[in-house]
């Protein structure tokens, strides 16, 4: 036995020392995803920034952000190596009048992917706009109107069976429904109902904790004089609720531009010749496919004979997309922030 | 307690803003009213108090249908008729009803709007849109709940900056708006300081002249300063119901004279 000094003096027992491994243990894991996501973002970074951006003005690859992906040709040309495009490199031909060089192909190594950028908005945009609509619609049904009863459980339930569905389930159904069954082909709306689906429960959920959050004193005070329940919810439960569903329907955002499988086979081409807007009549807009950035670095990675000039490519437009999708994260954190100041109770 | 007649007496109808019948009150397989009958005035305070859980709430919120919004909530029996009318009837809108019978909560509820579209929400729902005419109504119904001096200048901040005196002033500005015909305000100074709560008792003194008032109050004190009649209500049951003098000084029953004396609840 020790004599203690006073009666709160530290000892070291087996508890104590069991308590401090438990806890560094629990440090040590949670440093580890630090390393992890750390590992990513610089790699994409690195690699990416490469392909991305450039040494001199405008510090950026421009032609990458405004031109279709194209095929890289390398070949020697009095003792220098040089790499051009598709075009580029038939300008060149024409020029030098030069018809037989000995030439490598490397396809979509060259060129830019605006096209792809292009699909993923589009995508976003439209299935975001379909997933509002029917989520704000459901969850209004469901937080304001709905009484307890079996059909709302099976509602309940079946949102969150939906939710859990893998995404390329919902590509398979998308494919069967509206590729095949409507007839709407390899589309624009074909991708637009798939992934709004995929988001559905995502918009649903977060649309009725928005709802739910509104004061029920707003809804009784409103109610007392003399409102319907549509005049309630419209201008004093669902104003209130619009930034809180905007916020999380961001996030939702970032789930469709990212994911590929849904899009697989019901909106997404390898190559396209035409821009989205290049189209003879506008109902052709909706019936076209799309390149886009998930698919676009699926198929630079998996599709084609890998070398390093597809690397760079590879790692440019995830570089793309990892930052499209952390501006959309920053924004909805802004707007969160800017409307939590405007709208308090 | 005296048996009600089945019929009330003609004259009754005439003063009555307000006539209960045998109220009998569930919600799902609990009663919360039992056989309550009672006469409100027109033109004067009622006061209805009680310990909490006595059903004077319930009560009120039978007075506009708000208690439909509770979904196992549920009348067994009885009529609840306001100028005459069963407002439980088959053929009552409960949207109309609430037009001509304003509420006033317990926690005041402005809406975080500016202050003049408080006040004329109800008539912004009725599709009124003059706006000359808007102005003159959002000036006298802040004039009549004594908000007006306080906030001509900023009709056009937001309600919430308002401190919770005046917000609940504004609650009331934005029920007198509508121009009801009865008033129920449930524990209006519950969360008000000393100062608040006399400025809101003032002003039920002054409403009184043009609305019919009935006010739920823990607050005894209130009830005996503001209020011309008062009813005592135990285990949801009518106790008494008496002026408001006579209930507090020589009150019929015993449980009043504990309850107003302070010997439980």
């Amino acid at each position: 036995m020790h004599t203690l000094a006073h009666p709160f003096q530290h000892q070291r027992t087996t508890n104590r020392i069991f308590e401090s491994t438990v806890g560094g243990a629990i440090r040590l894991v949670t440093y580890l995803v630090l390393l992890a996501s750390a590992c990513i973002f610089l790699t994409i970074g690195i690699k990416g920034a490469q392909a991305v951006l450039a040494p001199k003005w405008p510090f950026v690859n421009v032609a990458f952000f405004t031109e279709k992906p194209s095929t890289l040709y390398v070949f020697d040309w009095h003792g220098q190596k040089l790499e051009m495009s598709d075009e580029q490199f038939r300008d060149f031909k024409a020029k030098n009048k030069a018809e037989d060089i000995p030439v490598e192909t490397y396809a979509h190594s060259a060129g830019g992917i605006l096209p792809c950028i292009v699909g993923t908005v589009l995508l976003v945009l439209g299935s975001m706009t379909i997933a509002l609509f029917f989520g704000v619609c459901s969850a209004i049904y469901l937080s304001e109107y709905s009484r307890d009863w079996w059909l709302l459980r099976l509602i309940r339930l079946s949102i969150m069976n939906l939710a859990g569905v893998p995404s390329i389930v919902f590509g398979l159904f998308g494919f069967a429904l509206f590729v095949g069954y409507f007839k709407w082909n390899i589309s624009l709306m074909s991708g637009w109902f798939t992934l709004a689906l995929m988001v559905l429960p995502v918009v649903i959920t977060s649309a009725e904790e928005a709802l739910k959050a509104v004061p029920q004193g707003f809804r009784e005070g409103s109610l007392a004089l003399g409102a319907t329940k549509w005049q309630t919810i419209r201008t004093n439960v669902l104003p209130y609720a619009i930034p809180g569903i905007l916020t999380s329907s961001i996030l939702g955002v970032a789930r469709v531009a990212g994911e590929t499988a849904p899009i697989l086979f019901t909106a997404a081409y390898v190559v396209l010749d035409k821009y989205p807007w290049q189209v003879a009549k506008w109902t052709d807009f909706f019936f076209q496919p799309v390149q886009a950035l998930p698919y676009h670095i699926y198929v630079v990675s998996s599709k084609i004979p890998q070398n390093a000039y597809t690397e760079r490519m590879q790692y440019g437009t995830a570089f793309v997309f990892l930052a499209l999708v952390i501006m959309i994260s920053l924004g909805s954190v802004l707007l969160r922030i800017r409307l939590r100041n405007k709208l308090k109770w | 307690m005296d048996e009600t007649p089945k019929t009330a007496p003609p004259n009754a109808v005439a003063h009555a803003a307000i006539e209960v019948d045998h109220l009998d009150f569930f919600y799902g397989s609990l009663q919360a009213l039992h056989d309550v009958n009672l006469r409100i005035p027109a033109h004067k305070v009622t006061a209805l108090i009680g310990p909490s859980g006595c059903g004077k709430t319930t009560l009120l919120r039978c007075f506009n249908r708000m208690n439909d919004l509770v979904s196992i909530a549920r009348i067994g029996r009885g009529q609840v008729r306001i100028h005459g009318t069963d407002i439980y009837g088959s053929k009552v809108d409960p949207i109309e009803l609430r037009k001509r019978v304003g509420m006033v909560f317990q926690k005041s509820n402005p809406f975080p709007k500016s202050i003049y579209e408080n006040v004329i929400y109800g008539l912004r729902i009725q599709g009124r849109i003059n706006r000359s005419e808007l102005d003159e109504i959002v000036e006298r119904s802040l004039r009549q709940a004594a908000l007006w001096d306080e906030v001509k200048d900023r009709l056009h901040e937001s309600g919430l900056e308002l401190s919770g005196g005046q917000q609940q002033r504004l609650c009331i500005a934005r029920a007198i708006a509508v121009e009801p015909e009865i008033i129920l305000m449930d524990e209006p100074c519950s969360a008000l300081d000393p100062i608040a709560t006399s400025k809101v008792e003032e002003l039920i003194f002054e409403l009184k002249k043009l609305y019919t008032i009935v006010i739920v109050t823990h607050n005894m004190q209130q009830a005996g300063r503001c209020s011309d009649l008062t009813a005592f209500f135990y285990l949801g049951r009518l106790v008494e119901m008496d002026r408001t003098e006579k209930i507090f000084t020589n009150p019929a029953e015993k449980q009043t004279e504990d309850y107003i004396t302070g010997r439980f609840g």
